[in-house]
């Protein structure tokens, strides 16, 4: 069998008394859509911290191409091709989207740790960056503080900057959250466009998202996963449609 | 909105490395300060080793969004590194600034690995800390620093084998002015690399940083040393110009001071620690002579109102009279 792109085995975290992730083993395939989906609550976002490093499982175990990656910082999670967006957009307010996509490149082309280098003279990384604004659809918007960027937009820097890491496995936290209807269009073509060799695992609230995007979708609740299947097995399972759409399948 | 070309991209973020009109003014100025103030060469070299000090601060807090409440323990280690060698029997200056910054960038890089791995209060602590502990090894090595009365025997040789350091302070104030110059263009040149933008990057979000595959624990090692050595170096600069290295070089105060030199200047600004140290330092001179005992409460009055008076320090207040006076060229 060959190695998942990213698997869990048996992840669990517990603040204090609380059992936020109970016993979660995940795969996910290479190249694969992924959805993650579940009530509030469920320990969606507790569970992308962990893969991501952000917090440190009580126990199991995360592997990145079948390789152990629970003991490495975030960074280093990173440049082993993890990218992840944010629920709430995380970014550099008064950088523009350029100079916050060219510090990914940096990074990536190993132009860090040499303080006397001059960034301007390294027109491949703005050049590389300036490409990347323009795969989201941000060009326009690229050279202005992020700060004065509408909501929306802001969404294609999150996904940009995942991007430039170039990432094997990309964790989509609700892509679409707080993005008004009227741009929500950009950041669906964006994200249908990402490249097919990156493993896309998603949390999404959004259904009509889910099920035209998924091609697997795991269903968590409490913590636990409840069941994992194609969008039609999902859409058919009683108890799903009982615990997470509260319908009692009629 | 109108379109944006990879020209006009590659061309933006070159005009962010230009430099500013301020920065141009302030070097030609200072050169000029030489021939306009011939009686203050001592005061005004005074002004130059203190923005470099106050700019080797705003590194770390400015750029990297890092603070620091020890500064001055690498500012003092760099003095007594260069005083002691020329104490000693070398006192050949370019070389001993070199080791002063040698000597405090060591020690910079040995606190930077617990540095870089706390944040906010923590930090302040730490560096409080490293600058208290300093102070009371130096206080409590009279034999190897000369305790309270200084360290004193200083003899500088020729710098560069030809210009005597006098007694007017012509050699010492230029160079003093050829060393920050210097480390200001390469001070220049790191906030404006790659390793420049990820510590402004830290500064602006710093949990986002790591997502990014940046390690922001090495980020903040490579800044803390190199704020260190460039403090080191400013020190070891004041012990060869007064030949005297006195232990408040090493005092909470003095690091007070460059905070203080930075709020005024204009904090991430490279160029506002030389402003900053520039009205600090004019200001004590003036007002310590019109007022021997009061003096102090005259220069805090004097700071507060200048900070109520001018957002974002000096350099703010100027680059809004800037732009003010091109809108009202443009106009006409």
């Amino acid at each position: 069998m060959t190695a998942a792109a990213l698997e869990t085995r048996m992840l669990c975290k517990q603040f204090g008394a609380l059992q936020v992730t109970n016993g979660v083993s995940l795969r996910l395939k290479a190249g694969g859509r992924q959805a993650l989906i579940g009530p509030n609550g469920a320990g969606k976002s507790t569970l992308i911290n962990l893969l991501t490093g952000v917090l440190a499982p009580s126990s199991g175990s995360i592997l990145l191409e079948g390789a152990p990656i629970d003991r490495l910082t975030t960074d280093q999670r990173v440049t082993r091709g993890l990218g992840r967006t944010f629920q709430v957009n995380a970014l550099f307010p008064y950088l523009t989207p350029l100079e916050s996509i060219m510090l990914a490149v940096a990074r990536r082309n190993g132009r860090l740790g040499k303080p006397l280098l001059a960034l301007h003279r390294q027109s491949d990384t703005t050049d590389e960056a300036f490409a990347l604004a323009r795969s989201v659809g941000l060009e326009r918007d690229c050279l202005r503080p992020t700060a004065e960027l509408p909501y929306g937009r802001q969404r294609l820097l999150e996904i940009a900057l995942a991007l430039a890491g170039q990432p094997r496995v990309l964790l989509l936290d609700e892509p679409a959250a707080g993005v008004p209807a009227g741009e929500s269009f950009e950041l669906m073509q964006a994200i249908e466009a990402l490249p097919r060799d990156v493993a896309i695992l998603f949390i999404e609230h959004d259904m009509d998202l889910v099920f035209r995007f998924a091609e697997t979708i795991t269903v968590l609740v409490a913590g636990t996963v409840l069941c994992e299947g194609t969008p039609g097995e999902i859409a058919r399972d009683p108890e799903v449609r009982r615990v997470y759409l509260g319908n009692d399948g009629d | 909105m109108s379109d944006v070309t990879l020209d006009l991209a590659r061309m933006m973020v070159a005009r962010r490395a230009r430099w500013t009109t301020i920065e141009i003014i302030f070097w030609v100025a200072a050169a000029a300060s030489y021939f306009l103030f011939p009686t203050k060469l001592v005061l005004l070299t005074q002004i130059l080793i203190g923005g470099l000090f106050a700019m080797s601060l705003d590194l770390l807090l400015g750029y990297g969004g890092i603070p620091s409440f020890g500064h001055a323990a690498f500012f003092g280690l760099g003095a007594y590194a260069a005083g002691l060698l020329a104490a000693h029997g070398w006192g050949e200056p370019v070389s001993g600034v070199f080791a002063g910054g040698a000597a405090a960038g060591s020690l910079g890089f040995a606190f930077s690995a617990v540095i870089a791995r706390v944040r906010g209060a923590a930090v302040l602590m730490v560096t409080l800390c490293i600058g208290l502990l300093l102070f009371e090894a130096a206080s409590r090595m009279p034999w190897l620093t000369g305790g309270d009365t200084g360290l004193q025997g200083i003899e500088m040789w020729p710098l560069l084998g030809l210009f005597e350091f006098d007694l007017f302070g012509r050699t010492g104030f230029w160079y003093a002015y050829a060393t920050a110059f210097l480390l200001y263009l390469a001070a220049r040149r790191y906030v404006h690399s790659p390793e420049g933008l990820a510590l402004k990057g830290m500064r602006e979000n710093h949990d986002r940083v790591p997502m990014l595959g940046v390690s922001t624990v090495r980020r903040k090692m490579i800044a803390f040393t190199i704020s260190a050595t460039i403090a080191g170096m400013a020190g070891a600069l004041l012990a060869q110009t007064t030949q005297i290295v006195a232990l408040e070089t090493l005092s909470f105060e003095r690091s007070v001071a460059a905070l203080v030199m930075l709020i005024v200047g204009g904090i991430g600004t490279l160029i506002g620690g030389f402003l900053g140290a520039a009205t600090f330092i004019w200001l004590r001179d003036v007002l310590s002579a019109l007022h021997p005992v009061y003096w102090m409460f005259w220069l805090g009055l004097a700071l507060i109102a200048l900070v109520l008076m001018a957002r974002g320090g000096l350099v703010g207040a100027l680059s809004r009279l800037t732009a003010r006076l091109a809108r009202v060229r443009t106009m006409r």
